[in-house]
């Protein structure tokens, strides 16, 4: 498992190398610089602020001294917050995303995995369809449309829930979390109930079944945990997108995390900023991505016996 | 190993219900931020945006404007009302006849935030500050007025004695300016002439150096009604009372916070939901549903802002003012107002709007179908026939979109003339606007103090704002020769007129209407005066619990 592991962690370095490399050149190569603006700008005072971000240096040198800060975890100043570094704006949105992302998931997961399974129970009817029908529904309604209709229905109407903040009024995570997590909980459902009538028409499923096991623990205790490996390889790079992808829920909401940054950063062509987020999401995904890898082979005894030859 | 759930999901899910129950649990607490606000008189501001700093010598947005209002003060401050000039840091002052040489008297009371004294040598070292190239203060114009300004921004001198500002004692400010300008006092209430902590920005780094954290959340001394204590990044900024404000004892507001309300339909929704006393923004869709409600709620009232298309004119067939002046009397402007905006903008004919400052710019241009084909034709494009390809270039935004579109249909209809149209994301059409790399682009222009040379010394020759690639010596002279030269005020509003009939006579401009302020305002919001500069003073208003309950009664 450990040389499982360096192996993919020395493989993300080129990946990551590229990653950087084409973000660099996309952002340097788009319209507008960041210091453009509706006011025009005085050519003395564009030339000042190039020379203090090295923006007046040739591209490649830029490059090569952005990548060595890189290297010692200095992702650089912001250029659209003067006096801000990409750290420090990374540091204050990334608590706030994750949290939110952590409360989507467990929804998700908690609803996903019970509706799945109690479809996968009765496949083909009214108990199937019903849950099934309700994910499609919420795989295909977006977080701009569900988000605005809980605000409209919990937040306006039935004055229950406030409609945006995060942690400044008391019950205001609650229709986030429930937004972001929804799409990923419709799509666990769809995924658990798949694998769960697989692994319910399986051979030991049968001889539990035979042995007069009563059916709850044959579920929970038998078939549940075969039912979930797609799930779990899922869940990793589903977390990834729950962070990188928050950003229309931060948005709906007001909520400080990372995701209304980088949308900001791409308008503002605020480079570093850009840039930073690009490489620590890349970085994320490639890190949920060998920890769900991790998790499957370890919830999988036929992957987790053969785990010596599962050559990354 | 025991076949059963696995510990990561049993320990998850028993979380999501412990989160859940608390979280549902604690909400319906009954009272919202609004009426806890007004009992204990903390504002709830709608402020658009995260700022992106608080330092006055480099911000240049209305999020941070409204921030540092609260923050920081000048030697003269407007009366919201009439914008008339009244005592700020300046108890008063004296102006020369020949209106070159102002003296400025300040208050012997007036203290920074931390207690520090505060008096005129403050300002010859921040306006000292302010000119410095390295920080490249976008509002550097702004000081041009004073004696040699420019030539020291410029770098033409080097001496700093040289420029027009002298601390005669502790309290005496004398101000020389190059020539009479009647907004000069007006100016000195704008954020890039405020005085700023000379031992605060010295400490956080060399005075002219850009983004140091002098401005954040424990560092930041101002000399305003209100001081910063807290900056949550993209959550909100909370200013408290000034101890040491000389009108200490006059602020009524005990707290304000601002929040970065980007998306607009959030801000409204945050309105309703009592989160908010003022929003920044209304949605155009939301105006007629406030108006139908007749609550009180959406204040509507002009602003100093004109929304206008810029020519390019080194385009062939767009460097011929007949063409240009054809197209401008083409456009139903009350239609686009009445049908389009439905907000109570204000159709214009001239790129100044009216009563600035007594002004009232003189247009000959009307909405006339009849001679705007006329001039097509003479122009040799009878009823439309052969007229190039042409594109309106606009910023990607709806209210734009829709704009366009209204135009669009009436070039067709009435000279039988196709356009397309062209949005862009906002860079890059700032990008291909300043490389004149468009044909009919987009623009407008807020007005920075109430003055016509505001909306005037944009169309220089080589100023920077002009981008239409029009230049008529003869207007250049009006604006920078003859008008601070005139020596009353009706003769120097007499050559503003004079030179704005020179422009709309040439037309690099398509005047379409003046902006409108919409803002949802609570009812206990007071002394909330309505401006052309959509400027509160916070220092004077306050919260009326009594009426917000008056209008809910309603």
């Amino acid at each position: 498992m450990l040389r499982f592991a360096a192996g993919r962690l020395l493989q993300a370095i080129p990946v990551l190398l590229v990653v950087i490399t084409a973000t660099f050149l996309l952002v340097h190569s788009a319209p507008g610089g960041p210091f453009s603006a509706e006011k025009a700008v005085p050519a003395e005072v564009i030339k000042a602020l190039e020379a203090q971000y090295q923006l007046d240096q040739p591209l490649w040198k830029q490059y090569v001294s952005y990548l060595g800060d890189i290297v010692n975890g200095n992702f650089g100043p912001s250029f659209k917050y003067p006096g801000r570094s990409v750290n420090e704006l990374i540091a204050a949105g990334l608590p706030i995303t994750a949290e939110l992302g952590l409360y989507a998931m467990l929804i998700a997961v908690l609803i996903g995995i019970s509706a799945g399974v109690f479809a996968s129970l009765r496949p083909n009817t009214l108990q199937d369809y019903v849950p099934m029908s309700a994910a499609m529904l919420g795989i295909c309604m977006p977080s701009f449309l569900l988000g605005p209709l809980l605000v409209l229905i919990f937040g306006i109407y039935l004055e229950w829930l406030p409609v945006s903040g995060w942690g400044d009024i008391p019950g205001d995570k609650i229709l986030p979390s429930i937004t972001l997590g929804a799409a990923y909980a419709a799509y666990i459902a769809r995924l658990s109930r798949g694998q769960m009538l697989e692994v319910l028409s399986q051979d030991y499923i049968r001889t539990a079944r035979a042995k007069g096991l009563p059916e709850p623990l044959i579920v929970v205790k038998h078939a549940l945990r075969g039912g979930l490996i797609p799930v779990v390889a899922f869940l990793g790079p589903a977390f990834a997108g729950l962070l990188g992808g928050s950003f229309v829920v931060e948005t709906i909401f007001q909520i400080p995390g990372l995701g209304r940054f980088y949308v900001q950063a791409a308008f503002n062509r605020d480079y570093t900023m850009i840039l930073g987020m690009t490489i620590f999401f890349a970085s994320l995904i490639i890190l949920f991505n060998l920890l769900s890898d991790m998790l499957a082979i370890w919830l999988n005894p036929k992957l987790r016996h053969g785990s010596g030859a599962a050559k990354p | 190993m025991k076949q059963t759930i696995p510990p990561p999901l049993r320990s998850a899910s028993v979380l999501t219900v412990c989160l859940l129950g608390f979280a549902l649990g604690a909400c319906g607490s009954g009272e919202n931020r609004v009426t806890a606000g007004n009992r204990d008189g903390v504002l709830h501001w709608g402020n658009a945006s995260e700022p992106q700093g608080l330092d006055p010598h480099i911000a240049t947005g209305v999020p941070e404007h409204k921030i540092i209002m609260a923050l920081m003060e000048g030697l003269v401050l407007k009366d919201t009302t009439t914008l008339e000039p009244i005592p700020g840091v300046a108890k008063r002052w004296e102006i020369s006849d020949d209106g070159l040489v102002y003296t400025f008297y300040l208050r012997e009371n007036a203290r920074w935030s931390n207690g520090d004294p505060h008096n005129a040598h403050d300002y010859v070292w921040s306006w000292w500050r302010a000119l410095q190239p390295a920080l490249g203060n976008l509002y550097a114009y702004m000081y041009f007025p004073i004696k040699n300004a420019q030539a020291y921004y410029e770098g033409e001198i080097s001496d700093f004695d040289q420029v027009g500002v002298k601390a005669l004692d502790d309290f005496t400010l004398q101000v020389s300016l190059n020539d009479p300008t009647p907004y000069f006092l007006q100016l000195l209430d704008h954020y890039s002439l405020f005085p700023v902590h000379r031992p605060t920005i010295e400490k956080f780094g060399a005075p002219d150096e850009r983004g140091t954290r002098w401005t954040f959340e424990g560092n930041l001394v101002g000399n305003g009604a209100f001081q910063l204590e807290e900056w949550k990044i993209n959550r909100y900024v909370r200013v408290g009372r000034n101890p040491y404000y000389w009108g200490a004892g006059d602020v009524k507001l005990n707290q304000i916070y601002f929040y970065p309300t980007e998306n607009i339909t959030t801000e409204e929704r945050m309105f309703r939901a009592g989160q908010l006393h003022y929003t920044y923004e209304v949605p155009v869709d939301k105006v007629a549903v406030y108006q139908e409600k007749g609550s009180g709620e959406l204040q509507i009232y002009p602003y100093l802002g004109s929304y206008f298309y810029r020519f390019n004119t080194r385009v062939e067939h767009l460097s011929d003012r007949r063409v240009r002046r054809a197209l401008a009397m083409a456009v139903d402007r009350q239609q686009i107002t009445d049908q389009v905006l439905k907000a109570g903008q204000v159709p214009s004919y001239a790129v100044t709007p009216p009563d600035t400052m007594g002004y009232f710019p003189e247009s000959d241009l009307t909405f006339d179908p009849d001679k705007a084909r006329a001039l097509l034709t003479e122009a040799g494009y009878p009823d439309g026939a052969g007229f190039p390809k042409t594109e309106i270039l606009y910023n990607t935004s709806e209210e734009h979109r829709k704009v366009a579109v209204a135009i669009q249909q009436m070039w067709k209809q009435y000279l039988n003339i196709d356009v397309t149209l062209l949005n862009q994301e906002w860079k890059v059409y700032l990008d291909s606007e300043t490389n004149m790399d468009y044909e009919i682009s987009r623009a407008s222009w807020i007005g920075d103090y109430v003055d016509p040379n505001n909306f005037l010394d944009m169309w220089l020759c080589n100023g920077g704002n002009n981008r239409t690639g029009w230049c008529n010596p003869e207007y250049d002279r009006l604006v920078l020769e003859a008008a601070p030269k005139a020596s009353s005020h009706e003769e120097r509003l007499e050559i503003f007129k004079t030179a704005e009939k020179m422009l709309l006579a040439d037309m690099p401009v398509l005047p379409i209407y003046i902006y409108t302020s919409k803002h949802l305002i609570n009812p206990a919001i007071r002394n909330f005066p309505k401006n052309i500069l959509n400027q509160p003073s916070f220092k004077d208003i306050y919260l009326d619990p009594s009426a917000a309950r008056v209008a809910e009664a309603h």
